[in-house]
């Protein structure tokens, strides 16, 4: 970020949104710092040093750093940077490593998906294995969902994040809250 | 549903990821500025759209966002392999059952 920009202040367009019935919960995260970066394998430790959390080079895998900024893996040279309290752009600045770093925090929005039917329901748009043996704790990956694209997450063993653009995030919402209602038992 | 092998990721993800992106080992003329109208119509509007086995590349779009190339088979729709942009072409022999086989890696 340029010295002397203040973050701008964005609502979500799902900020009030709730959804929750027995076994499922939906909930809109807060804003949060993102940035979509982009290089090479050669630079992966200096930049993982920069931002003080282990770039991910396993496919479908993902770390976080000790102060909770999460590094997603999304291809061989890509990874989503999400952090809910510091800018992982200040940090990449002092990078010397030959990089690509794009602001994307306004671009995404993100939900939470938990309890035990989270999976069932994703699973509705979802076409990838998110068993536990094929989608573990912390793995992540950008799929498809519905007619969207996505990034998901799995925080937990009934708990995944799900980032899309903001302006399918009503697509989103509608989608798993429709999605729920038809799959209860 | 296809499920299709990404050399990326390392394992086979569902058809809805993929992206076809035509046919495959078509190397750019070079100079491509000294090339008469025949050869460039070879090289950028003629395929070969063949009934059977084709060379192709995908794209892990909504993945991984990699190019790759892939054999499948017209007919069938079966994917006989994948392998990363760049590496060379991979050969592929029927086999006495009518299936196929890598070639080099028969049975």
């Amino acid at each position: 970020m340029v010295d002397g920009m203040t973050p701008a202040p964005r609502d979500g367009v799902i900020n009030e949104h709730r959804f929750a019935i027995p076994g499922l919960d939906i909930t809109p995260l807060p804003p949060a710092f993102r940035v979509s970066l982009r290089a090479g394998p050669d630079d992966v430790g200096a930049l993982s040093q920069a931002l003080d959390v282990g770039l991910p080079v396993a496919p479908k895998s993902s770390a976080i750093g000790k102060s909770g900024r999460q590094a997603l893996w999304l291809g061989p040279d890509e990874w989503l940077i999400i952090d809910a309290e510091a800018d992982p752009m200040i940090d990449l600045e002092k990078a010397k490593a030959v990089h690509s770093a794009v602001d994307i925090s306004h671009r995404n929005v993100a939900l939470a998906i938990s309890g035990r039917r989270a999976r069932a329901t994703l699973e509705a748009g979802c076409p990838q294995d998110l068993a536990e043996r094929a989608f573990p704790v912390a793995a992540c990956s950008r799929t498809v969902l519905g007619k969207i694209e996505v990034v998901l997450l799995r925080e937990g063993p009934e708990r995944f994040r799900l980032e899309c653009w903001r302006s399918f995030a009503d697509y989103a919402w509608t989608f798993l809250s429709e999605a729920a209602l038809a799959a209860r038992p | 549903m296809l499920l299709i092998a990404c050399p990326y990721c390392g394992e086979e993800r569902p058809e809805l990821e993929f992206r076809h992106a035509g046919e495959a080992h078509v190397a750019r003329p070079d100079p491509i500025a000294e090339i008469d109208d025949a050869a460039f119509e070879a090289f950028f509007f003629l395929r070969d759209n063949p009934k059977g086995l084709i060379w192709e590349r995908w794209r892990h779009v909504h993945g991984c966002g990699r190019f790759f190339n892939a054999v499948r088979d017209t007919v069938s729709d079966r994917f006989i392999t994948t392998y990363k942009a760049g590496e060379v072409r991979r050969e592929v022999v029927r086999d006495d059952e009518g299936g196929y086989q890598l070639k080099g890696e028969e049975r």
